[in-house]
C-alpha cells in the first residue's frame, strides 16, 4: 500500500495558488503550436478547458458522444453556481466558502484543492457574464444571489432554474468560437473507448465515430477527462441517459487510480419514482429548498389528503431535527431524514416513498409582501395567494411546469411530492494538485476527477468545480508539464501501444456481437441498478455490501455470456454503445461496493449504518479513515488500495452540526 | 413488464442510413401505462424488437428533462408532439388515448439530413453558432461582474432569448425549414447585452450568411416556429435579427 | 472597401424586397380603392373618370407608376423564388403534417394565394390598363374625360369576370391578412406596444379594401350603379 503524492505547494494555505501559479513553468506560444491536447468531454469543464487551452495557443482536439458539444450533462444543472463575491454583504468570503466545502463535504477532501477553487470562484462568474451568459438580476441592474443548502450566506448566483444551461452555453460558445478559427478540431458523436499510453505517457486515445463504428486513432501530448460523473451506474438517476463512465473506468484500467468511488450523493429533491417502467429521475433543484418545506404526516399511514391534514398534524422533521438549518441542511442528512421517516412508515402517496415539498406558506407570505407592494391593504387569503402563486411562478416556474409535466399534478395546488434520487458522484478518477492522474500526461477535470467535495458535495458546487478546472486551473497546471514535452515530436499513430489499444477496443466490441445471448443491455442495467440502490445507496452496511460484491460478479457473468447486442460494428448502433458503457459500470458497481466495505466509518455521502450517534447522525472515525481511498485496477477486476492522507491545516476537524 | 392499459399502433419512420430510402412501418404496441413518457414508450418497444432479434429504433435522446434539446421526433404531424411548450421527452402517454394510432417521423430538412431512423444531422446550427454566435472574450480577460449594470427588464430578455435549447423544432416545423428563430434567439441574446455591443454588427452578418450556406429556407413568418418552440422563444428575436441585419448592412460601415 | 455585400441575396434581404414591395403595393390599393370608390358617387362615371384622368395624367402619378411595375415585378419574381427555394429546403416532406396546429393556412399559402391575383393581375391589366394607357378608351364623357367608367360597365356584364373578380378579391384579402403585419416584422417593427395595433390595422385593411373592390363588379353587374 503505497502513500501518494498530491504535489500541494509549500507555503501558507492562502499563498499555495498564487505562488504556483506564478512559478509555474510556461510554453511559448511558437511552441504552444505544435503542441497537441486532446480532451474527452465538451460539458462545462472540458468546454472551458478546451477554449482557453486553444486561447491560448494550443491544438486541441475535443471529442463528445452527443450530437453537439452544447448538449453535455452540464447544461441540466438547474439550482445555480456559488462564488465567494460577497455581492450581498452577508459576510462571505474566500475562507467561509473553503470552510462551508470542506465542511459540507465531512472533512474528507483536499484543504488545497478546496482554498483555491474558493480563491477562483469570483473569476469565474467574472468571466461568464464577460460571455454574455444571462444570470439573474436585480432591478438595480446588479446580480441577485440565492441561498442553497449548507450555507449560512447567499453566495449561490442563477439564471432561473437553468444555470447548468447557460453557463455551459457561455463556455460551448467560447468552444465553438475556437472552432470557428479552426483551433479546435471538435469531434461529435464519438466515444472514447481507450487512453493510449506511450512508455508511461498518456499519449492519445481511440474513439469510435458512433455514426460509422470507425475506430480512430487520435495523439497528444496530453489527455483531459472531463467525461462527467457515473451516477448511472444505479440505472435510475438524474443524470442523463448517456453519461457514463466509460472514459473514466478505461483510464483506470491504464493505470490511473480511482479515488472514493462509493462517495455518491443522493439528492433529496427529487420526483418520486412512478413505476417499472421509470428511466430516469428528475430533479426539482434544491433552490426550492429555500421556499418550500419538508414535511410528512404524524400519523403513520394517513392516507388523508394532503391539504386535509391540519397544521398540527404535520411533522416537519428537517425544521425539528435541525432547527439551525432547517430545510437548508446539506443533500446527504436531508435525503437520509427523508428515507428515515419513510422507512418508519410515514411516506406519502401511492409508493409511500416520497415526503412534502409544501410552498404554501411562502406563497402566502410572498403574496402578503405583493400585496403591500401594489397598495392593497388588509388583502384575504385568496388574494396572498393569487399574488404569492406570481412571485413563485417568476422564480420557480420552469421547475413547476416540470413537474406538472411528469405527474400530471398541479404543483401550484398541491405540495410537491418528493423523494431522494442519485445525483452525483464525489468519487472519480485520483489526481493530484495539477489535476493530474496517476498516469502522467492524463488529466481528469469537472465530475470526473475526485478532487474537491470530500464525501459530500455542496448544491451549486459542481457548476464552480468545472468551470475552476477549466478556465483557471489546468491551463496554468498543464504547462508544468507539457514545458517538458516539447522535445516530444508529433505521437505516430501506428506506434504498437495504438495498434494494442486498438486491437482492444475491437477486441470488446466483437465479443459483444458474439455473445449473441437472450437479454438486452437494459435488462442487465436494471439488474445491476436495483443491487447498488438497495445495498450501496442511501444506507449501507457491510453484509449487504458483501452480497451485493457477490452479486455484482454473478451479474457480470451472465452479462458476457447472456448479453444480445443487436445490428452490427460498423454502423451506427446505440444498443452497442450502451453494451459498452454497462459493462464497465458493472466492474465500477463491484469497487464502490469494495470500497464502502472498506470504510468503516460514515461520512457525508457514505452512511454505514454500523457507524451511526444514538440521533442517527453519521459518525466519522478520523482517526482511521481519514484518508483519500485511491484504488488501483488489476488484472482480473482485482483492486488494490492506496491511501492518501488528509491533513487538516487550517480547519478544525469537528463532527458535523447543522442543529 | 408494462404496467398499463393502453394499446397502440405506430407507425414509424425507419431508414437503415442517410442514403437508404426509407418508410413508415407499423407496429403494434400493448399494456402502455398513461405515466410513461413517449420515450419510455419507445424504451419499451426497442425492448420488444430485440428480444424478438429485429432492429431497435434508433432515435436521440439525453437529459429526458426538456433542456439538452437532443429529442427530436415529429410526432402526429408536430414537433414534441400534440402538447405546446414541452419536448418529446417530457410528453407523456397520458396525451394520448387507448387505441390511438401515432405517425412518428423524423426533423426534415435539407440543412438536417436523416442519419439513421428518427435521428437527424443537426450539426448546421453548431457551424452557425462557430460563424459568430459569442462573445470575443478570452478567459481571464474580465472584470468584475458588477461593474456593468443591466438593466433587470433587458437582462430578462435577453434570458430568453437564451432559453434556447438548440431542439430545431422550429425548423421542423418551418414550412420552408427556416432557422430563423434559433439563429435570432441567439442574436438576440447578445444583442441586448452591453457585452454584446461590440461585435453586434459582425455577429448578425456572419451568422446570417452561414444559416443561409448551411440551406435552410426564408422566413415567410407564418409563425409555426415561436407556436411549436418549446421553450417560448418570440418572434420578436426575429425582428430584432432583421433589424440589426439592416443597420449592419446599410448604416454600419464595417464590411465583413 | 465596404459593399452591400450580399445585403439582397440573403434570405433576410429577399424577405426585406418582399416587405418594402408588398408595402408599396398596399399603399397603391388605397388609392386604386379610393378612386375606384368614386363610382358609387352613383354620377355616370364622371367623378370617377375624372380621377381615372387625374391618375393617367398627373405626372408624379405616371413616375410612380414605373415605379409600381418595377414593384410589382419585383414582388412577383421574388416569390416565386422564395416559393422554390423554400420547397428545396425541405426536399422529403413529411407523411403527415398539421399545420393547423401552428399557423394559419392563408400564411402558408402566400405562394398560392400569389399566384391567383397574378393570374387576376394579367386579366385585370390586359382588360382595362392597356387599354386605357396604349390601346385607347373608345369614349369620352361628358367631361371630355376618357369614358373608362364605361368600359367597367360593359367589361361587368360578363358574369364570369364578375366571378373571377371576387375570387380574385378573396385572394387578396388572404394574401393580405397575412402580408400586412407579416410586412412589418419582415421589416423589424416588432413592438410590444405597436404590433397589435398593426396586427388589427391590418385585418381591417385587408377585409375593407377587398370588400370594397369585390362589391365594384357586383354592382355594376346588378346594374345597382349606372
Ligand atoms: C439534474 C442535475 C442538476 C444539477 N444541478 C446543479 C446545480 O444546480 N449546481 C451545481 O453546481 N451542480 C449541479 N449539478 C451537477 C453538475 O451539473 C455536474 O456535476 C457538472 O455539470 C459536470 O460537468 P462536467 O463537465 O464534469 O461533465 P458533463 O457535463 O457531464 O460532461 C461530460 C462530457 O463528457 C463527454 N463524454 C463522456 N464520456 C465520454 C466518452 N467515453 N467519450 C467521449 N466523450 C465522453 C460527454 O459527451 C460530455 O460532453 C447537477 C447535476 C444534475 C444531474
Ligand atoms: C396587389 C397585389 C399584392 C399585394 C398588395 C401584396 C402584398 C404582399 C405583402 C404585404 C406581403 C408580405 C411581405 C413580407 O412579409 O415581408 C406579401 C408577400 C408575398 N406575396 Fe404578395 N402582394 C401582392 C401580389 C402578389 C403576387 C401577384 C404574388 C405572386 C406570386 C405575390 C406573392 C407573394 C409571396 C410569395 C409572398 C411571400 C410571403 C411572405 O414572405 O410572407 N404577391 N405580399
Ligand atoms: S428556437 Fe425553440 S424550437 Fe428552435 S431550436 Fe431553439 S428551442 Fe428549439
Ligand atoms: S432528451 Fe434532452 S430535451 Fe429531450
Amino acid at each position: 500500500m503505497a502513500e501518494l503524492n498530491a504535489h500541494i505547494p509549500e507555503g501558507e494555505l492562502t499563498e499555495k495558488w498564487t505562488k504556483l501559479r506564478s512559478s509555474m513553468p510556461l510554453v511559448n506560444p511558437a511552441n504552444k503550436r505544435s503542441i497537441e491536447v486532446i480532451v474527452v468531454g465538451s460539458g462545462l469543464a472540458g468546454a472551458s478547458a478546451a477554449a482557453t487551452l486553444a486561447e491560448m495557443g494550443y491544438k486541441v482536439k475535443c471529442f463528445c458522444f452527443q450530437d453537439s458539444p452544447r448538449r453535455a450533462h452540464s447544461i441540466a444543472a438547474q439550482g445555480g453556481i456559488n462564488a465567494a463575491k460577497n455581492y450581498q454583504n452577508d459576510g462571505d468570503s474566500t475562507y467561509r466558502l473553503f470552510y462551508d466545502t470542506i465542511k459540507g463535504g465531512d472533512y474528507r477532501a483536499r484543504e488545497a484543492n478546496v482554498h483555491r477553487l474558493a480563491e477562483v470562484s469570483a473569476n469565474i462568474i467574472d468571466q461568464c457574464v464577460a460571455q454574455g451568459v444571462p444570470l439573474a438580476r436585480e432591478y438595480g441592474g446588479l446580480l441577485d444571489n440565492r441561498s442553497f443548502g449548507g450555507t449560512q450566506v447567499q453566495r449561490t448566483f442563477y439564471a432561473a432554474g437553468q444555470t447548468g444551461q447557460q453557463l455551459l452555453l457561455g463556455a460551448y460558445s467560447a468552444l465553438e468560437r475556437q472552432i470557428g478559427m479552426g483551433k479546435v478540431e471538435m469531434f461529435t458523436r464519438h466515444e472514447m473507448l481507450e487512453v493510449v499510453v506511450v512508455d508511461g505517457k498518456a499519449r492519445g486515445i481511440i474513439a469510435r465515430n458512433l455514426l460509422t463504428g470507425e475506430l480512430e486513432r487520435h495523439s497528444g501530448h496530453a489527455v483531459l477527462l472531463c467525461s462527467g460523473g457515473y451516477g448511472n451506474v444505479f440505472y435510475l438517476s438524474t443524470n442523463a441517459m448517456g453519461s457514463n463512465v466509460t472514459a473514466a473506468w478505461k483510464a483506470h484500467k491504464k493505470g490511473a487510480f480511482f479515488g472514493n468511488p462509493c462517495y455518491t450523493q443522493i439528492h433529496p429533491t427529487c420526483i418520486p419514482v412512478s413505476g417499472d417502467h421509470q428511466s430516469k429521475l428528475t430533479l426539482m433543484s434544491e433552490s426550492l429548498r429555500n421556499d418550500g418545506r419538508i414535511w410528512v404526516p404524524k400519523k403513520k399511514d394517513d392516507t388523508r389528503k394532503a391539504s386535509e391534514i391540519p397544521e398540527d398534524e404535520r411533522d416537519y422533521y428537517l425544521e425539528r431535527r435541525y432547527p439551525a438549518f432547517g430545510n437548508l441542511v446539506p443533500r446527504d442528512v436531508a435525503s437520509r431524514a427523508a428515507k428515515e421517516r419513510c422507512d418508519a412508515g410515514y411516506g406519502v402517496g401511492k409508493s409511500k416513498l416520497a415526503v412534502y415539498l409544501d410552498f404554501k406558506a411562502n406563497t402566502e407570505r410572498y403574496g402578503r409582501i405583493e400585496a403591500n407592494v401594489q397598495n392593497i391593504h388588509n388583502p384575504d387569503k385568496e388574494t396572498c395567494m393569487r399574488l404569492g402563486r406570481e412571485v413563485i411562478k417568476e422564480k420557480y416556474g420552469n421547475l413547476f411546469d416540470m413537474y406538472a409535466q411528469i405527474t400530471g399534478e398541479d404543483p401550484y395546488e398541491l405540495p410537491m411530492r418528493i423523494y431522494p434520487a442519485v445525483h452525483y458522484t464525489m468519487g472519480g478518477l485520483w489526481v493530484d494538485y495539477n489535476l493530474m492522474t496517476t498516469v502522467p500526461g492524463l488529466y481528469a477535470l469537472g465530475e470526473a476527477n475526485f478532487s474537491d467535495h470530500g464525501a459530500n458535495r455542496l448544491g451549486a458546487s459542481a457548476l464552480m468545480q468545472g468551470l475552476a478546472d477549466g478556465y483557471f486551473v489546468i491551463p496554468y497546471t498543464i504547462g508544468a508539464y507539457l514545458s517538458k514535452e516539447l522535445a516530444t515530436k508529433p505521437i505516430p499513430q501506428d506506434h504498437p501501444a495504438f495498434v494494442e489499444a486498438e486491437a482492444n477496443a475491437k477486441g470488446i466490441i466483437d465479443k459483444f456481437f458474439a455473445i449473441k445471448g437472450t437479454k438486452t443491455v437494459d435488462h442487465f442495467h436494471k439488474k445491476l441498478g436495483k443491487i447498488m440502490w438497495d445495498k450501496c445507496g442511501m444506507a449501507r452496511n457491510a453484509k449487504g455490501l458483501t452480497e451485493a460484491i457477490a452479486e455484482i460478479q454473478e451479474l457480470r457473468k451472465e452479462f458476457w455470456s447472456d448479453v444480445r447486442v443487436p445490428g452490427e460494428a460498423n454502423e451506427f448502433n446505440p444498443e452497442l454503445e450502451k453494451a459498452g458503457r454497462v459493462a464497465d459500470f458493472i466492474e465500477l458497481g463491484e469497487l464502490m461496493c469494495i470500497d464502502a466495505l472498506n470504510r468503516n466509518e460514515s461520512c457525508g455521502g457514505h452512511f454505514r449504518e454500523e457507524y451511526q450517534t444514538e440521533e442517527g447522525e453519521a459518525m466519522r472515525d478520523d482517526e482511521n479513515y481519514a484518508y483519500v481511498a485511491a484504488w488501483e485496477f488489476k488484472e482480473g477486476v482485482k483492486f488494490e488500495l492506496h491511501k492518501e492522507e488528509l491533513k487538516f491545516e487550517n480547519i478544525k476537524v469537528a463532527q458535523r452540526s447543522y442543529k | 413488464m408494462s404496467t398499463g392499459n393502453m394499446n397502440l399502433t405506430l407507425k414509424i419512420w425507419r431508414q437503415k442510413n442517410t442514403k437508404a430510402k426509407g418508410g413508415l412501418v407499423d407496429y403494434k404496441l400493448s399494456e402502455i401505462s398513461p405515466d410513461m413518457s413517449f420515450l419510455e414508450m419507445f424504451d419499451v418497444l426497442n425492448e420488444q424488437l430485440i428480444s424478438k432479434g429485429d432492429e431497435p429504433v434508433v432515435f436521440d435522446h439525453d437529459c429526458r428533462e426538456g433542456i439538452c434539446g437532443a429529442c427530436s421526433m415529429y410526432i402526429d404531424g408536430r414537433p414534441h408532439g400534440p402538447k405546446d411548450g414541452i419536448t418529446t421527452c417530457q410528453l407523456h402517454m397520458r396525451s394520448f388515448k387507448d387505441g390511438d394510432t401515432i405517425v412518428v417521423e423524423p426533423w426534415r430538412a435539407k440543412a438536417f439530413p436523416v442519419i439513421k431512423d428518427l435521428t437527424v444531422d443537426r450539426s448546421a446550427f453548431d457551424r452557425v453558432i462557430a460563424a459568430g454566435g459569442f462573445i470575443s472574450v478570452n478567459t481571464g480577460n474580465a472584470q468584475d461582474a458588477n461593474n456593468l449594470p443591466i438593466p433587470k427588464v433587458q437582462a430578462d430578455s435577453a434570458f430568453e432569448a437564451a432559453a434556447c435549447i438548440g431542439c430545431g423544432a422550429c425548423v421542423a416545423t418551418c414550412k420552408n425549414a427556416s432557422a430563423m428563430l434559433f439563429v435570432s434567439a441567439k442574436i438576440s441574446q447578445l444583442a441586448q447585452l452591453p457585452q454584446g455591443q461590440p461585435e453586434r454588427y459582425r455577429r448578425v452578418q456572419s451568422m446570417v450568411a452561414q444559416m443561409d450556406a448551411e440551406g435552410f429556407g426564408n422566413c415567410t413568418n407564418t409563425g409555426a416556429c415561436e407556436a411549436e418552440c418549446p421553450k417560448g422563444i418570440s418572434l420578436e428575436n426575429i425582428a430584432r435579427m432583421n433589424r440589426d441585419f439592416y443597420s449592419a448592412k446599410f448604416v454600419s460601415e464595417e464590411d465583413i | 472597401m465596404a459593399s452591400f455585400g450580399n445585403a439582397f441575396s440573403s434570405s433576410i434581404g429577399k424577405k426585406l424586397i418582399m416587405g418594402i414591395t408588398g408595402l408599396f403595393l398596399i399603399s397603391f390599393l388605397l388609392v386604386h380603392c379610393f378612386i375606384n370608390a368614386l363610382i358609387y358617387v352613383n354620377d355616370g362615371g364622371l367623378t370617377f373618370n375624372m380621377g381615372a384622368h387625374f391618375m393617367g395624367t398627373n405626372w408624379l402619378i405616371r413616375a410612380m407608376e414605373i415605379v409600381l411595375f418595377a414593384g410589382l415585378l419585383a414582388h412577383i419574381i421574388q416569390g416565386f423564388r422564395l416559393v422554390f427555394q423554400n420547397q428545396a429546403a425541405r426536399p422529403v416532406k413529411y407523411a403527415v403534417t398539421n399545420g393547423a396546429a401552428n399557423s394559419k393556412w392563408y400564411s402558408r399559402s402566400m405562394g398560392l394565394l400569389g399566384t391567383l391575383l397574378l393570374i387576376f393581375l394579367i386579366v385585370h391589366i390586359n382588360k382595362f390598363w392597356v387599354m386605357s394607357r396604349f390601346t385607347g378608351i373608345p369614349t369620352t364623357d361628358a367631361n371630355g374625360n376618357h369614358d373608362l367608367f364605361a368600359v367597367m360597365v360593359e367589361t361587368f356584364k360578363d358574369p364570369l369576370l364578375v366571378v373571377l373578380y371576387v375570387l380574385a378579391m378573396v385572394s387578396l384579402a388572404y394574401h393580405l391578412l397575412h402580408g400586412f403585419s407579416s410586412a412589418f416584422q419582415t421589416l423589424g417593427w416588432n413592438h410590444k406596444k405597436y404590433t397589435p395595433i398593426i396586427k388589427s390595422l391590418g385585418i381591417w385593411y385587408s377585409i375593407i379594401i377587398s370588400l370594397l373592390f369585390a362589391s365594384m363588379p357586383i354592382a355594376m353587374y346588378l346594374g345597382l350603379i349606372k
